[in-house]
């Protein structure tokens, strides 16, 4: 068991490598790129992402673009009186001196007609598009089905 | 009558123990009135993958972890059942104490995309079922869980599933125990489970 988790805690290191990449443009910073893996290509992916605007000026996203799907969204969880949805979300504010983070059970990107199943330690582009800031490409990483994020610690973050 | 220093020591001190006593109580089963309400049984009669049906008597004698969800769900569903699915690894021997169930809510779709080769994906010990449109909705109302179709263009098909996205646990006689709120870390079901067997 001890072997295992070192083996997992092993893998999920060196398989954050993408993940861990950091993108600035601007005033923007963005990082910790990431997805999971998905049980064929006919189910929607996901993909998580941090934004942070160091700058003065509020900003926000509006979209994303993937060559790995044909219909990414951006769409919110949200959990109102106990029940879940999850509504498109036309924009994501980015204020001035904040990060906004797509994170699981928040705001994600979700990758609907994706050209293949994504498989553990893939990666792929994403273009974020900005109001302000513009078009940002990352690569996203994919992580296992149970990951909870890329781990960075060691990455100098 | 007169009270010596030590008598007064002491009564204050059963006092403050009845306080904090009652106070723990009251904490405890407010807690309780939220996560388990009223004893019912729920029931269910629902396919699995290969066309078997399967009751909730059947289960009589496990603990069911249940999550209704559906497959095209890319955020709260997998959370979940990755979720469940460390539980199942970390309760090791006593796994087969515990039968995990994903009900589909989206019965149809999801009986189309595949059942069992999405549960099993997260974990082999996952049920999967899926009935008809009435055995869902009966067996959600068994459990007291809402879930509802809602008409969006920007999700695939043109429709999204609103629904309770928490883990229900059933004891072994088939009467509802709990349930964990949806981002309940592994770590705490399991020890709930442990502390039941």
């Amino acid at each position: 068991m001890k072997l295992l988790l070192l083996a997992a805690s092993l893998s999920l290191v060196t398989s954050a490598a993408f993940a861990c990449e950091t993108v600035t443009a601007g005033d923007l910073t963005i990082e910790h790129a990431w997805s999971k893996v998905t049980i064929g290509a006919d189910r929607p992916g996901v993909f998580y992402v941090s934004i942070s605007n160091a700058g003065a000026a509020d900003d926000a996203l509006v979209g994303i673009s993937t060559p790995a799907a044909g219909m990414p969204m951006l769409h919110e969880t949200v959990v109102k009186d106990g029940i879940a949805s999850m509504p498109h979300a036309m924009s994501i504010p980015v204020p001035a001196g904040q990060s906004v983070q797509l994170a699981p059970g928040g705001f994600h990107g979700m990758l609907m007609g994706l050209t293949a199943a994504l498989k553990e330690g893939d990666s792929f582009p994403v273009t974020l598009s900005f109001e302000r800031a513009g078009a940002v490409t990352v690569n996203v990483e994919v992580l296992s089905l149970r990951s909870e994020g890329p781990d960075c610690a060691d990455a100098g973050q | 009558m007169r009270l010596s220093r030590l008598q007064i020591v002491l009564w204050v001190a059963a006092v403050a123990a009845m306080i904090l006593f009652a106070g723990a109580r009251w904490a405890t089963q407010g807690e309780g009135v939220a996560e388990t309400g009223p004893a019912f049984t729920p029931v269910f009669t629902l396919s699995d993958d290969e066309d078997r049906l399967r009751t909730s008597t059947e289960f009589r004698g496990k603990f069911l972890l249940v999550f209704f969800g559906f497959t095209n769900c890319p955020d709260v569903c997998p959370t979940t059942l990755s979720e469940v699915a460390q539980v199942m690894d970390d309760l090791g021997a006593d796994s087969e104490k515990v039968q995990p169930l994903f009900i589909s809510i989206d019965p149809e779709r999801d009986r189309r995309l595949g059942l069992a080769a999405y549960t099993a994906a997260f974990h082999p010990a996952i049920l999967g079922l899926a009935g008809t449109e009435a055995e869902t909705q009966a067996a959600a109302d068994s459990f007291k869980i809402y879930y509802e179709r809602e008409n969006d263009a920007t999700s695939p098909d043109g429709y999204t599933m609103a629904h309770m996205p928490g883990l229900f646990l059933i004891g072994p006689n088939g009467e509802w125990l709990r349930q964990f709120p949806y981002g309940t870390p592994a770590a705490d079901i399991l020890s709930d489970l442990q502390n039941r067997f």
